[in-house]
């Protein structure tokens, strides 16, 4: 067994790495949870749901269609953001001008019926999705054995992360949006098509969520309760990095990766708890998140 | 005076008309997960099952009337124990069959055991429930951890895996069949050399196989179940842990894992069962019966819940009732016999007592097609797959 102090400094690089990869998907995921948060004010609970269907529509893309993960990289958000783009319409923006709660409500009830409708169709047993060719085998580091999947996951959500950042924070779009959000009358008489954009906005929530999904698929199984898992943790890493924030939510997605990282070596027991212990920790010191503007 | 002797004897003669008349009323819950990381290899296949077993004796015939309920204890030993309690209480439930995870059927257990009435367990894996836990009312029926152990544990050392690494899952079942596995690992002269505990449906288990991976551990050994095991053995060899030399024993496969694996990434895997679904013509002919209704084969767990139920009714149609201890009673007394497992006995402390099987995932290409995975290597006879008594812990056994 590993002691605390007996650990060698090669397995702890190994396990910091790891960390470092399952930060990737909490970062991608947080994102977008964030996005749609900061912008639209909607608690978005269907994200898990979203991201398994990433991974199924993946899947079928492959079986069904036999489009292979490249594409299913472009086609799956794109499928799924447009499936968001519908369930906004229908549903979500009939809640904007109530509490967070009831927009919660509503995406849990919906998350729930989608993952219920999968359940029963694929059973909870999941499908195999293999690699493509370009990602199987790894690179031996020294200190370990690096998957290529794993790495690419890692530049994937990376370049991801970047891009989305640099778009609401640098550029004119992302000025409208954050315009739209503080003021949509204002910003609506500058004949600009406020609900269009918010709109837009969520499917591009969902569709990073579906995004996760198709890295999760080949690497994890493709699993109806696969994004049941995870948002609960997810919603951890937001409220942590401070609800809104974009910066905020891909930064302590992959701290947090880390940190659960080290837990599993020094803890295994722990690293189930060991976010949500975190989450209590700064909601005491710091309520607004790491990240977060004082309200 | 008259009409009062009238009366009496009315009454009398329609006492002693109701036995003959009346239908004996089994109640039968099917408590398992339904919708969890476990739903596939019980849940609703569980029920289609012990429909199966109800239609196959053909109660209707024999005067007794059986209603089959089922319910989701979402693998929570809490929810799982208010069930039973409910259903024993308010819905006058007789028999509570299949419960997977052993925490929840440690509970169930203990609520059968309380309520006096009947536990037939197929679904659950720890062998405490015929070790320390041990109660009159519970038959364990399919498997358990020490059978598991047994079987692969070794087999893996003969093959010379003689030192071991677990990855297992942290609660009730998965320390019990780390701890059996262990013990047979040494007595068999392998050395354990660590393990790693990971918490019940985790995603990602590069962490944990890595440092399974540094142990040097020749095998190693996936003490956990369903969800769990697919994501480790599809990870272990993301990150090439076979091809490095390191051999994996998963400890706990079902069907419906391989299925969800495919035989690309699972083939050579050694594991221990105790249904093939071709082994002979009438586990075959089951199979397909099952797979007509439920669309895949049973697992044997949903095949384990088919036998106990069967075994029950016809208990109940040799006492004559549905009194708890009377129908034990009689199951312990005869052997018994149906298509999956040939016939079989149980023993003082409730251990059905059958073959189990030792199999070799396919390759590929030696798979003739659709749900055919499984190779037999060897049958392990009933009396070496289970932990003798003596070895168990089991004070009622042992008067």
């Amino acid at each position: 067994m590993f002691e605390l102090i007996g650990i060698p400094p090669q397995a702890l690089f190994g396990q910091l790495l790891l960390g470092l990869i399952n930060g990737s998907f909490y970062a991608v995921l947080s994102l977008g949870l964030a996005v749609i948060f900061g912008l639209l004010n909607i608690i978005n609970f269907t994200h898990g749901a979203q991201y398994m269907l990433g991974a199924f529509v993946a899947w079928m893309l492959l079986n069904y269609l036999g489009i292979g993960y490249w594409w299913a990289l472009l086609l799956a958000p794109v499928i799924v953001g447009l499936l968001g783009v519908i369930m906004e319409r229908l549903f979500i923006r009939r809640l904007y001008h109530l509490d967070h709660l009831y927009g919660l409500l509503l995406t849990f009830g919906l998350a729930l019926i989608i993952t219920g409708i999968f359940k029963q169709q694929f059973g909870v047993s999941g499908l195999p999705y293999s690699a493509p060719a370009l990602l199987s085998g790894g690179y031996n580091l020294g200190f370990m054995y690096l998957p290529v999947s794993r790495a690419w996951v890692i530049l994937a959500s990376a370049i991801v992360c970047f891009g989305t950042w640099f778009v609401i924070e640098k550029t004119r779009l992302g000025a409208y949006l954050r315009a739209a959000t503080e003021n949509p009358t204002l910003v609506g008489a500058f004949g600009i098509n406020v609900p269009l954009l918010i709109t837009a906005t969520y499917g591009f929530g969902v569709a990073l969520a579906a995004f996760a999904g198709v890295l999760a698929a080949p690497i994890y199984s493709v699993n109806p309760i696969m994004g049941e898992n995870l948002i609960i943790v997810v919603f951890a890493v937001v409220v942590i990095g401070g609800m809104g924030s974009i910066l905020g939510s891909i930064i302590t997605g992959f701290g947090l990766g880390l940190v659960e990282g080290l837990t599993r070596v020094f803890y295994p027991e722990g690293s189930a708890v060991v976010v949500f212990v975190i989450m209590a920790i700064v909601l005491l010191v710091k309520p607004a998140g790491l990240f977060g503007r004082e309200i | 005076m008259k009409l009062a002797k009238a009366l009496l004897a009315t009454a009398a003669i329609a006492a002693m008309a109701v036995p003959a008349l009346a239908e004996t009323d089994v109640k039968i819950g099917v408590l398992n997960d339904r919708s969890g990381l476990y739903a596939d290899l019980a849940g609703e296949g569980s029920v289609v099952a012990a429909r199966m077993a109800v239609e196959d004796f053909d109660a209707a015939s024999k005067d007794i009337a059986v209603e089959i309920l089922s319910a989701d204890h979402q693998n929570k030993p809490d929810v799982g124990s208010n069930i039973a309690r409910q259903w024993i209480d308010t819905d006058e439930v007789d028999v509570i069959v299949d419960v997977p995870t052993s925490s929840v059927a440690l509970a169930v257990n203990e609520v059968v055991r309380e309520k006096d009435k009947v536990f037939l367990a197929s679904g659950p894996a720890t062998s405490d429930l015929t070790g320390k836990a041990c109660s009159p009312n519970t038959i364990h029926w399919t498997y358990d951890t020490y059978s598991l152990a047994n079987g692969t544990g070794k087999a893996m050392v003969e093959q010379g895996g003689d030192t071991w690494f677990f990855l297992t899952a942290d609660y009730a079942f998965g320390h019990a069949l780390e701890r059996d596995t262990a013990a047979v690992v040494e007595a068999s002269g392998g050395k354990v050399l660590g393990n790693v505990r990971h918490p019940l449906s985790s995603s990602d288990f590069s962490s944990f196989l890595l440092q399974a991976q540094s142990s040097g551990a020749k095998v190693i050994g996936l003490a956990n179940a369903g969800g769990d095991t697919v994501n480790s053995i599809k990870q272990a060899a993301e990150f090439g842990i076979v091809q490095a030399g390191q051999s994996l024993a998963g400890l706990l496969i079902f069907s419906t894992d391989v299925a969800a694996l495919g035989l690309e990434t699972a083939q050579g895997l050694v594991l221990t069962n105790a249904f093939l679904a071709d082994r002979n013509e009438d586990t075959a002919a089951f199979s397909a019966r099952f797979k007509e209704k439920h669309g895949k084969n049973p697992t044997m767990v949903q095949a384990g819940v088919y036998s106990a139920v069967l075994h029950y009714l016809k208990g109940v149609e040799a006492v004559g009732s549905d009194d708890a201890d009377a129908v034990l009673e009689w199951m312990k007394a005869n052997p018994s016999n149906d298509p999956i497992f040939g016939e079989a006995t149980i023993r003082k402390d409730g251990r059905h007592m059958h073959d189990m099987y030792l199999l070799q995932v396919k390759s590929p290409d030696e798979s003739a097609g659709e749900e055919d995975y499984f190779k037999l290597l060897a049958t392990i006879p009933a009396e070496e797959a289970f932990r003798s008594i003596e070895d168990g812990e089991c004070e009622m056994a042992k008067q």
